[in-house]
């Protein structure tokens, strides 16, 4: 489902490689978590996934889409293939819970009243019934993270891909959150978290690839995690 | 995506346009304000113009030869005379204006002259005989004045007053016709200036209300939205504000001439004729209104084009 063969990022002409020679095979339905401090490059690898970053070296390809062959043009038709959670979730702020959630439904084209039909039940699969009509602003950062995910996952992609969800959230609703992404592993998709959180690690008994300097230093089923 | 799901984004990208244009109200009212002073401009300049040549035509068809013809010459060769005048490619019209239809006329232009009621009771005119002629180009009369001047058609002439050319009553119009190009090359220059003006504060207007909605455009493309649903609301916006602008200046224009009708009825302001000006605009007001909308969308949707095209390149590196 997710394939790096010894992928490379530089930034800069001179810099020290963000990631090195990374190579990763993600099978379909997985959970993994990518774990490691800051600055070891577990944003880079995910940037590199949704394209926002082209590697120095190295391919990748995701859903059979190898990056090497994708132009400009099919960027956008990439990522709304891909679900992406954002530590800071990345919300329309003037927009409602539903009209957020309605915005990537939008974007494929879904006329009104599939997406009238479809959204209160992904929001029932994120526990926001009830809240379709709160701006983000009236809710709290677990609810708005499991809108973030609600609109990550309304289009039913085949990958989820979340860069620190837990990141800004107290224990409890960290807690929630990952829940909700379990959940949405149990109906198939496969899921790329990435996590500081030793807790969620050890407590959720799924693979985890430990990368430090921009390489992986280790990757294990069921490992427990240490910081 | 097919036809139906394409209406459907259309109609979504109209909407987002729609409701930004409201939200950024401040900046539309500041850009559309620009444009109504341009598309003002333009309005003017068309009907002005439009005055302009009416009356440069009008003064030109006034333009006219007179032949005065001496008391001996016969009625057959004057009115032979008269129809190969008319028979000239070079001529429009030519009319025979006998002594008495001429005095008549000159009473009737002058009723307070003694002189010429004295002879219009007598019965008898001082006046000469005449042939009118109207050329079909007033600016090439040289091939009729050769023609009159041949020697058969030169005896007919009365020797006292001879034949008038109109001659300096067209090098006037001539220099008004000069003026008045001149006038439309400044007008011209001045709204290439507005309209360029007009592109630039539009311009600086969407590229403000990309800075402001940057993180909100940056969602959008993370999710998957592709250069067009991004530009298309900015474009929507911007035409709007250009079917605003110009229907405010089609309404300005309207009042003007509203409000003017009562005070500059049968005016004019030099070469410009107010009441045809007037005419001219309610009898083409659909075809105008229609022009300042396609300007105004033009100038909106072009600008804001631009300003989102540079923003919008992927810059994955």
């Amino acid at each position: 489902m997710i394939l790096l063969d010894r992928v490379t990022k530089v930034y800069g002409k001179n810099g020290a490689p963000s990631l090195d020679r990374v190579s990763l095979h993600v099978q379909p339905k997985e959970f993994v978590i990518v774990v490691g401090q800051s600055g070891a490059g577990k944003t880079t690898l995910l940037r590199l996934l949704t394209r926002e970053e082209r590697p120095t070296s190295g391919k990748i390809v995701v859903g059979g889409i190898d990056y090497d062959k994708l132009s400009d043009r099919d960027i956008p038709l990439l990522r709304r293939k891909i679900g992406t959670v954002f530590q800071d979730f990345k919300l329309l702020p003037n927009r409602t819970v539903y009209e957020n959630v309605a915005f990537a439904l939008e974007l494929v084209g879904m006329g009104n009243r599939e997406i009238r039909h479809t959204i209160p039940k992904v929001l029932d699969i994120v526990n926001l019934k009830g809240k379709e009509r709160r701006m983000p602003m009236e809710l709290s950062g677990g609810e708005r993270q499991r809108v973030a995910i609600a609109r990550a996952i309304v289009r039913q992609p085949k990958i989820l891909i979340a860069d620190e969800p837990t990141g800004n959230l107290d224990p409890k609703h960290a807690w929630d959150v990952i829940k909700v992404l379990e959940r949405i592993n149990r109906f198939g998709t496969t899921v790329l978290l990435t996590t500081h959180n030793q807790e969620i690690v050890n407590k959720l008994k799924r693979r985890v690839v430990t990368i430090q300097h921009g390489t992986i230093a280790s990757d294990r089923a069921h490992a427990d995690y240490k910081l | 995506m097919s036809r139906h799901t394409k209406i459907i984004t259309l109609r979504r990208i109209i909407k987002a346009g729609t409701v930004n244009f409201g939200r950024n109200l401040s900046l539309a009212i500041a850009a559309m304000a620009v444009m109504v002073v341009t598309l003002t401009g333009v309005l003017l300049s068309v009907v002005a113009g439009a005055a302009f040549n009416h009356s440069i035509s009008d003064l030109t068809s006034r333009i006219d030869i007179s032949m005065y013809i001496t008391d001996d010459a016969s009625t057959t060769q004057v009115k032979n005379l008269v129809s190969a005048l008319q028979d000239r490619d070079d001529v429009k019209s030519a009319t025979y204006i006998s002594k008495d239809e001429a005095l008549a006329k000159a009473s009737a232009d002058d009723p307070d002259d003694e002189s010429l009621q004295y002879f219009k009771m007598q019965g008898t005119s001082p006046l000469p005989a005449s042939i009118r002629i109207q050329p079909v180009d007033p600016n090439n009369i040289q091939s009729i004045k050769s023609f009159l001047d041949e020697p058969q058609n030169a005896k007919l002439q009365d020797p006292s007053s001879g034949t008038s050319y109109s001659g300096t009553r067209k090098e006037a119009i001539d220099n008004i016709t000069h003026a008045t190009n001149l006038l439309v090359r400044i007008g011209i220059v001045a709204i290439v200036i507005f309209g360029f003006v007009s592109v630039l504060i539009i311009f600086n207007t969407i590229q403000m209300a990309i800075f402001n909605r940057r993180d909100e455009l940056t969602i959008m493309r993370l999710l998957g939205a592709s250069n067009s649903y991004i530009r298309g609301p900015f474009i929507v916006e911007s035409a709007l504000y250009g079917i605003i602008a110009a229907g405010i200046s089609v309404l300005l224009i309207h009042s003007l001439f509203l409000l003017s009708s009562g005070a500059l009825q049968a005016s004019t302001l030099g070469l410009l004729d107010i009441n045809y000006a007037a005419t001219y605009f309610r009898s083409h007001f659909w075809v105008i209104l229609l022009m300042q909308l396609g300007v105004g969308i033009l100038i909106g949707a072009a600008s804001s084009y631009v300003a989102t095209k540079r923003y919008l390149k992927f810059k994955t590196k």
